[in-house]
């Protein structure tokens, strides 16, 4: 702990409830005085983050240390930080003054100066006026400045918010984003806030970390996470965005939708599988082929404040989402083009489902918790374990549960262009990656059905 | 025509329900032995009260002291057991909470006189002595139940985030509780308090299998007593009166005090 400016560091922290790990061995350096955001998707480790910081909850393994001393068991009566809760949690029985002081008369601060700090703070949420009131009386805006104002009197080194502006509407919510920011700006203390809004963090954080499935996916900057995502999780969690699959040629050069793209990265090896994230608007578009990359034909065309969102059919037969300031009519011909740097290059994380089995006899395996007919392994018997391979295209997804031999329900569905990559999670909780042409839903409950001949088996620890 | 004879329906059902005590009230202002004979208006019959009450020698203000001071103690620490109770089981999750809940009202619709008996043959085989202690006992026993259902709903009102901000900004689980949970559970205790002191004032059965022999006596067993000894002894009636007087007195401020808070509820 010899880095004098990181305030909070979590080292390997995991936590699992009831069986189901929610944190995953996480590690993070959180420095003084930035605004950082833990983004993900409801259920992906975000919220049980804070509660490690905040000291509601403690981790099973691992270690959260506060200016360098472990706080891991810490109660949170202890720590020197304070929380905005999603849902305000003001004291129902006491006004706003009595709210607001409440943290200053259990640490019996003199009664003179409890008047100062709560008018202070009261002034910096322009809640003046507003001390006598009873907190149920207030708008849902006015109790969340208050729930601010009680956490900010307290002077703590670091402000947690967790989805404070949830429960706001649209305007109210960029307003206090606003006021948000210029109060972490005036007052120099970390801020580490949680939300599900990419929008939201964009706008706030000097720092985004993106979870998903207790697993940290990428740190960065708004930017560098806006611009050059790591996985095609991030690509599609932040913004709106085109992901593909692509082959890389070799170094600078990556072929996707058809065509050969010239890029600016390199050590992806050659003719390696890769994805390609481009963003919507860094594909130009013109209404003249020459000395276009590639053709199409635009299929719709949406009209969205600022810019127009179209989706074009490429001539390869790839669909792209496509914004720009001008409009093109649906049906005409337009050329596009996609500078190299706007090309962002990412390791795909798996080629294919790689699932452990056991034999059950010859001709079948067992396979997440579902008997599978398989081509015979030679010199495999029943009992032996086994590593199986299944391609994304070769699992089946059928309408009703009980027709696979595997129950599951679609959890993450990503456009690729001209075909869907789906996330099935099964009963047991296993994930199995699809490719399809078939438009699901999220939350579809589906059959999962394999045919022998795509499950190609090895035996496990034979090399 | 319909709606004459729905009114008369009514006011006939209220007759039937509240001529006993008006006859009580009307006749606690005679002299009287036998109820029902008017031998000219008196307030006698309070002065003997009251005077019986100043010499405090009489079975019946004993009676009456002993009934007030068992329905206090039993409604307060039923309160205490009811809230304490009514917070665990709101924290337990699914089945477990769903048995306990359902544990937790068998004893209310349980007849008294089971309850009663049940409790009685328990004292015996633990060998305790019956007497004060144990009608105390029985009536938290059978009170508790009726606070933790007054409390459950106070707590699903609550925020639960609450908690955790008084934790969050220094207080000690303990300080936390007092200073947050109690004031917001307020209500139902007040309310949880107020049945069980009812029902304890007004419990017959369960007193009269655990008193034992010492001859302790509350309200309804001296009652029952001096029933069976052979007309009920006059003093009875103003007792009834002022009794009956103050619940009503009480109910009629509890349910102002309600209307005025849904009022500013529906205020805002």
């Amino acid at each position: 702990m010899t880095d004098k400016d990181v305030i909070i560091r979590l080292e390997n922290v995991s936590k699992s409830f009831g069986g189901k790990k929610v944190l995953d061995n996480i590690s993070l350096d959180i420095k003084k005085g930035e605004f950082l955001t833990l983004l993900g998707p409801s259920g992906c480790g975000k919220t049980t983050t804070l509660r490690l910081i905040s000291g509601f909850t403690t981790p099973d393994s691992g270690t959260v240390y506060m200016d360098g001393k472990d706080i891991s068991g810490m109660p949170p009566y202890k720590r020197t930080l304070n929380t905005v809760f999603q849902r305000y949690a003001l004291f129902p029985h006491l006004d706003v003054y009595d709210n607001i002081a409440f943290g200053l008369k259990l640490a019996k601060v003199p009664e003179k100066e409890i008047e100062q700090r709560v008018r202070k703070v009261l002034k910096m949420v322009s809640m003046t006026d507003y001390e006598d009131r009873d907190v149920e009386s207030l708008s849902g805006g006015q109790q969340q400045r208050v729930a601010i104002a009680r956490a900010l009197v307290n002077q703590p080194k670091v402000l947690l918010l967790d989805e404070p502006l949830s429960a706001l509407d649209h305007k109210m919510r960029q307003d206090m984003q606003i006021e948000l920011k210029e109060m972490h700006q005036k007052l120099g203390i970390t801020f580490i806030y949680v939300t599900h809004d990419q929008e939201e963090a964009l706008t706030l954080s000097d720092t985004i970390v993106v979870m998903n499935e207790g697993k940290i996916q990428q740190i960065g900057t708004p930017a560098d996470i806006y611009n050059e995502p790591v996985n095609s999780f991030v690509a599609d969690f932040i913004g709106e965005s085109n992901i593909l699959n692509g082959t890389m040629i070799e170094d600078r050069k990556v072929n996707f939708i058809g065509h050969d793209f010239e890029c600016v990265d390199e050590g992806f090896g050659t003719n390696n599988p890769v994805d390609v994230v481009i963003r919507p608007e860094d594909i130009y578009i013109m209404s003249h082929t020459e000395g276009a990359q590639f053709s199409g034909t635009v299929k719709s065309c949406t009209f969205k404040g600022v810019h127009y969102e179209m989706f074009v059919d490429s001539d390869s037969g790839y669909e792209l989402m496509i914004q720009d300031y001008n409009a093109f009519e649906p049906g005409s011909k337009v050329g596009m083009l996609i500078k190299p740097s706007d090309i962002q290059v990412m390791r795909k994380e798996r080629v294919c489902n790689t699932l452990e089995g056991v034999m059950t006899d010859e001709n079948h395996v067992d396979l997440l918790g579902g008997e599978f007919e398989c081509m015979p392994l030679a010199g495999a018997e029943a009992g032996d374990e086994v590593v199986a391979k299944v391609d994304f295209q070769d699992i089946e997804l059928l309408d009703h549960q009980e027709e696979g031999t595997l129950a599951g329900e679609v959890y993450v569905i990503l456009y690729k262009g001209d075909h869907y990559h789906l996330t099935v999670l099964t009963e047991n909780g296993d994930h199995l990656y699809v490719d399809t042409q078939d438009i699901w839903d999220k939350g579809d409950l589906v059959g999962i059905s394999i045919k022998p001949s795509a499950i190609k088996l090895s035996k496990r620890n034979d090399n | 025509m319909k709606k004459f004879f729905a009114q008369a329906y009514i006011w006939f059902l209220l007759i039937l329900l509240y001529a006993p005590l008006v006859f009580i009230g009307i006749f606690s202002f005679t002299e009287s032995r036998v109820m029902g004979n008017w031998t000219g208006f008196s307030t006698k019959l309070y002065s003997n009260l009251f005077s019986g009450m100043m010499q405090g020698d009489s079975a019946l203000m004993s009676a009456v002291k002993n009934t007030l001071l068992i329905a206090l103690i039993a409604a307060a620490v039923s309160t205490l057991l009811g809230t304490i109770a009514a917070i665990g089981i709101f924290n337990l999750k699914g089945r477990r909470k769903a048995t306990i809940q359902f544990l937790n009202n068998i004893p209310m619709i349980n007849p008294d006189i089971i309850t009663g008996v049940s409790l009685f043959l328990l004292f015996i085989f633990l060998g305790f002595s019956q007497g004060y202690t144990t009608v105390v006992l029985a009536h938290i026993t059978f009170c508790t139940p009726y606070v933790v259902l007054n409390v459950m709903p106070k707590l699903a009102q609550m925020n639960p985030n609450t908690y955790e901000a008084a934790l969050d900004l220094g207080a000690t689980p303990g300080q936390a509780l007092r200073k947050v949970m109690i004031p917001q559970l307020r209500p139902g205790m007040i309310s949880g308090f107020i049945l069980a002191f009812t029902m304890s004032l007004d419990d017959f059965a369960v007193t009269f299998f655990t008193r034992g022999t010492i001859g302790l006596d509350t309200l309804s067993t001296y009652i029952y007593t001096d029933a069976r000894k052979g007309g009920l002894t006059p003093e009875l009636r103003p007792l009834m009166t002022l009794i009956f007087a103050t619940i009503l007195i009480l109910l009629v401020i509890i349910n102002l005090r309600q209307a005025r808070l849904a009022k500013k509820a529906a205020n805002r």
